[in-house]
């Protein structure tokens, strides 16, 4: 009975792992492939490690899993962040079938402010321009 | 029925990493390689974990501790090396 558990929990982890990599390798630009690789990768993991917890069946293993399972939690998000940010800030190439960036029409990259645009922002930052719809428009 | 799972799994996980691996190689600016490493050290945690279980050493786990931890560190580094200036297009 445990071993069917571990056997299942083992083969979920391997095939979270492998939907992140084929997502790492298929996905269009840096930010869909970070949304692909970290979440999936990090699920492979920790159900990996789950497995073992259930296959010693042992409190210092248990454990030790635990501590791990808690660990890669709290710093897969942080990585993905910084990572994401520097690539952001590096200017790497969005898909081209990317529908918004809010960030690039209301963030300074120079003093890395954002506004909201209520405030009069400086002449670092191209105002967004909303087109208002007259009722002649056809829609 | 174990064995046999623990080998499908060591191939699932092998299929992981080549794919990471790829793109690794390939990819076309340096952020995407930094996420492809973290994903490659994510899949030799499930290495390592798998491991422990075929050989029945639980000692192994502290490794895998181990390399998540350089993991997380390798990427705080990287992304604090690409932000104050690093080359632009590599």
């Amino acid at each position: 009975m445990s071993e069917l558990i571990v056997a299942i929990l083992l083969l979920t982890g391997a095939s979270f792992m492998i939907l992140a990599s084929v997502g790492i390798l298929r996905l269009p630009d840096l930010p869909t492939r970070m949304h692909a690789s970290t979440k999936a990768g990090a699920m492979g993991a920790m159900m990996t490690m789950a497995g073992v917890a259930m296959h010693f069946g042992d409190v210092v293993v248990f454990t030790r899993a635990f501590a791990i399972v808690i660990f890669i939690l709290i710093t897969a998000p942080i990585a993905a962040h910084v990572i994401g940010r520097a690539g952001y800030f590096l200017g790497t190439p969005l898909w081209e079938g990317t529908v918004k960036d809010e960030l690039k029409d209301n963030y300074d990259e120079k003093t890395h402010s954002l506004y909201s645009g209520f405030e009069p922002a400086p002449e670092s930052v191209i105002p967004p321009t909303h087109k208002k719809r007259d009722e002649d428009d056809e829609i | 029925m174990l064995n046999v799972v623990i080998n499908i799994v060591y191939f699932m996980l092998s299929v992981a990493l080549l794919f990471a691996f790829i793109r690794l190689t390939k990819g076309p600016s340096l952020p995407d390689r930094v996420v492809s490493l973290e994903l490659i050290a994510s899949i030799v945690v499930g290495y390592v974990g798998v491991h422990a279980i075929d050989t029945g050493v639980s000692s192994l786990l502290d490794v895998a501790i181990v390399i998540a931890l350089t993991a997380f560190l390798t990427a705080i580094g990287f992304a604090r090396f690409l932000e104050r200036g690093g080359r632009k297009s590599e």
